[in-house]
């Protein structure tokens, strides 16, 4: 395993980057961060929606959550590889196939993290803010959502690793990531496919469990926080 | 073969409205049958990760460290590594660790299958396992004392008391669990595992009626996925802990 480490770290860090298109360790963060970033905005208007007063609006958010949550990822993957080019009349790259398959995957679940952080709120605080005449919007922005998404930071964060964890299906679409690297350098080797994979998995198991370690501080800080209000 | 068309197969002499056409009954069976392997893959894997996980929670109760110590590690592996890799893993890996007259015997009899079955119960059990240990948790520990104060044994106060209990405040976390072990099944496709997902890939290159394909497979995971989320709320409702709050 060490011989394959000290040959191919740096295809598995990087892919081919200076000389082909980057890929690897740093492709897989590059995804989970984009894909986390990009459905949080999504995420946070999917959840107000669901919370609405409408009763259309309320429902068909909870239709759309419902959906991608009944459906596999790959089959969203799928979806987006052969279908949006089709609609869209131009090729996507497969950095951006897996990424919109990502967001509305991760959209749909964080939806759900920020619905519950909104109605764990007490009701007071939104009956106090209407009932001194401030808008609903701007009790939204002011007074739910700040502290709605401050709570639930931690599972957010965990979150962000099972992007991590999700990115590997790339592999399936050939996007150039850790997955697929290590997959290259299996078909270099050809005999080794126990050690390339058993190391495939261990580098994903330090990154992911050191994240989450790293991220539990910041939990500790939430909950402290949280405690003392 | 000639098959009925199912649909009137509109366009379908068309090349550029292919995508737009129905499926004929014979590829919508084949698809039945990817549905069917997707449902036993499922079931298979969902018996052997729950007796696994309940496995890896009577190991963890064992008053020796190094019993702790295996189940903590074995939870925190599986967690933090993709259910593809695991798959993978235990694909391409694992038989090379077998013996050469075993190995044959695996793959003349649908490795892909078994081997996927393998890694998806590992990866599953882990998470199953932490669900039915904050279940036991979520239980006060004065039951259990006041039980064994009473004089029932270990296993008694277990069985009576504590278990029953902690099923039912694991019923939640347990059912999404099953939902998402029934979408993860799709990712056996990656190593040949003749699936939903496979089939639906491969009526989808054949004939290029990539909506209908994907339409179809979609609808198919949906109905199961919200089967089980139904039969969730159902448990949900009838084995809920009545707590008395919201009664005056």
């Amino acid at each position: 395993m060490l011989e394959i480490l000290q040959d191919f770290w740096l295809q598995l860090l990087i892919g081919q980057y200076p000389k082909g298109p980057l890929g690897g360790v740093v492709m897989t963060l590059i995804l989970a961060v984009c894909g986390l970033l990009a459905s949080l905005p999504l995420a946070v208007l999917l959840a107000i929606a669901r919370v609405s007063p409408y009763r259309w609006v309320s429902r068909s958010a909870a239709v759309f959550v419902n959906c991608v949550r009944g459906m596999p990822l790959l089959m969203l993957i799928f979806w987006s590889y052969f279908v949006l080019p089709k609609l869209t009349g131009f090729s996507l790259s497969g950095f951006w196939t897996l990424l919109v398959a990502l967001v509305i995957y991760e959209s749909a679940y964080l939806s759900e993290v920020v619905r519950s952080g909104i109605e764990a709120l007490p009701r007071g605080q939104i009956e106090a803010s209407r009932s001194l005449g401030v808008g609903y919007w701007t009790t939204m922005r002011k007074v739910v959502l700040p502290q709605a998404l401050f709570n639930v930071l931690p599972s957010m964060t965990s979150q962000f690793v099972s992007t991590i964890k999700e990115t590997s299906l790339g592999y399936v679409i050939s996007v150039n990531e850790l997955t697929f690297a290590a997959n290259q350098v299996n078909n270099m080797l050809l005999t080794k496919p126990l050690q390339v994979f058993g190391l495939l998995a261990l580098i994903y198991f330090i990154v992911c469990f050191s994240l989450s370690r790293a991220l539990r501080s910041l939990e500790w800080r939430v909950r402290r926080a949280r405690a003392m209000v | 073969m000639a098959s009925r068309p199912s649909f009137v197969a509109v366009g379908d002499s068309h090349e550029k409205t292919r995508h737009m056409s129905f499926l004929t009954n014979a590829q919508l069976l084949s698809m039945l049958e990817g549905m069917l392997t997707t449902v036993q893959l499922f079931a298979i894997c969902w018996v052997m990760a729950f007796t696994l996980a309940v496995l890896l929670v009577v190991i963890r109760t064992i008053d020796f460290a190094p019993c702790r110590w295996f189940v903590d590690a074995y939870v925190e592996f599986h967690r933090n590594v993709p259910l593809l890799v695991l798959v993978l893993f235990w694909y391409f890996g694992m038989p090379e660790l077998l013996p050469e007259s075993f190995r044959t015997w695996l793959y003349a009899h649908n490795a892909e299958m078994s081997l996927a079955a393998i890694a998806l119960s590992l990866g599953s059990a882990a998470y199953i396992s932490e669900d039915i240990r904050s279940g036991l948790r979520a239980i006060p520990a004065t039951q259990f004392e006041a039980s064994r104060a009473l004089g029932s044994s270990f296993l008694q106060t277990m069985r009576f008391v504590i278990v029953p209990q902690a099923i039912r405040t694991s019923i939640p976390p347990l059912v999404s669990r099953a939902l998402l072990l029934f979408k993860n099944t799709s990712v056996a496709m990656a190593i040949g595992v003749v699936e939903l997902t496979y089939r639906a890939r491969e009526i989808e290159s054949e004939t290029y009626r990539t909506y209908a394909t994907f339409g179809a497979a979609t609808i198919m995971y949906l109905l199961g996925s919200f089967l089980i989320m139904f039969v969730g709320s159902r448990l949900y409702k009838r084995y809920r802990i009545n707590t008395g709050a919201g009664h005056a």
